[in-house]
């Protein structure tokens, strides 16, 4: 299915991106089982593999763990309120800090919503991300005296892959905590 | 995957912390999960390659990663796309009053559009994330949870990622 975002992927990249975002057969000729399913033959599907990942439309390609499964049951989304004209040179600083797992900027909605810096921080325990927080604080510049809150997770009521409309698809292109 | 298979029992146990700390994963299954999120090969025998690095069968780390799937531990083999590459999506977050929380999540979570659904602590309780075909969907989404639950969604897309994914070292 052609989309907004999507429009810029070709017909044989967007059927590939449909048959392995639920993820690689677990066979010993995986993309060999993919160019079945598409009608190619293998070294095509393997050369359009790279090409996604040489574009960037692939970031990783590998084992896609579960954090909470793993232990890593304490997660919380630090969210900031940042100068505008500091938000880029901020959040590369803390994206590229040890244990952020994601670092985006979003839009402000006052007067409710002042933050427009989010990151995230996995651990196994409270205390040792709120320790992490802390730490991200005190070494990155500009941090340490701008309003942000702690929104630790409480319940999943729901996780499962992302699905983008391809008839048929289950699940699973988005990772679990990676919010779009 | 949807979550909450019941016949997984790590995902049974959501209250205990550190399945890896309790030493349930072999020597094996350390390696496969922490130095191989990333850079995984586009040969013809992947897994094979694989294999030879950790000095094992492919037939083990084919079995040990079927296994680690079926336990929940492992979502996929396979990649992680840039968001909004190729299809679009938001962040959304409402404020529920704690007494309508778990049936407006349930309202939430029935559109198959929504893929993450959390609770977090804060006056905004109830983040989840869509992803939509087109922006005219994600919209109408938006709308139509904000009519069935009659309380605002805050729409937070995403703007700049500044994080570069190269996986999660977990020891």
């Amino acid at each position: 299915m052609v989309t907004a975002a999507g429009a810029g992927l070709k017909t044989l990249e967007r059927e590939l991106v449909g048959a392995i975002q639920a993820g690689l057969p677990l066979a010993p000729r995986p993309y060999a089982e993919i160019a079945d399913r598409l009608g190619v033959d293998e070294p095509t599907v393997r050369a359009r593999v790279r090409d996604l990942l040489e574009a960037g439309v692939i970031k990783r390609l590998g084992v896609v763990v579960r954090h909470h499964e793993l232990g890593f049951v304490s997660n919380a989304m630090v969210v900031w309120d940042v100068p505008d004209d500091r938000v880029e040179a901020i959040g590369r600083a803390l994206g590229e800090a040890e244990g952020v797992t994601l670092c985006y900027r979003r839009p402000r909605r006052p007067p409710h919503w002042p933050y427009n810096l989010f990151c995230m921080i996995h651990g196994r325990e409270r205390e040792s991300v709120r320790a992490h927080i802390e730490a991200l604080r005190a070494q990155t510049p500009g941090l340490r005296d701008v309003a942000h809150a702690v929104l630790f997770s409480g319940r999943r009521f729901k996780q499962c892959g992302a699905r983008y409309g391809e008839p048929g698809l289950a699940r699973a292109s988005v990772e679990g905590h990676d919010h779009g | 995957m949807t979550h909450g298979t019941p016949d997984i029992s790590v995902l049974a146990e959501d209250a205990e912390p550190s399945t890896a700390e309790r030493g349930e994963f072999t020597a094996l299954e350390r390696r496969l999960l922490n130095d191989f999120q990333r850079d995984f090969p586009v040969s013809e025998r992947p897994y094979a390659e694989l294999a030879d690095r950790l000095g094992v069968s492919e037939a083990e780390v084919l079995g040990a990663l079927g296994d680690l799937t079926r336990r929940g531990v492992v979502s996929r083999v396979g990649p992680v796309f840039r968001p909004r590459t190729i299809g679009v999506s938001t962040l959304a977050a409402m404020a529920v009053p704690g007494t309508r929380l778990e049936a407006v999540a349930r309202v939430v979570s029935e559109f198959e559009e929504v893929n993450h659904n959390y609770e977090r602590e804060h006056e905004f309780n109830l983040w989840f994330v869509v992803t939509a075909p087109s922006e005219a969907r994600l919209a109408e989404v938006l709308t139509e949870i904000e009519a069935r639950t009659r309380l605002p969604v805050l729409d937070l897309p995403l703007e700049h990622a500044f994080h570069i994914d190269l996986g999660f070292r977990l020891w």
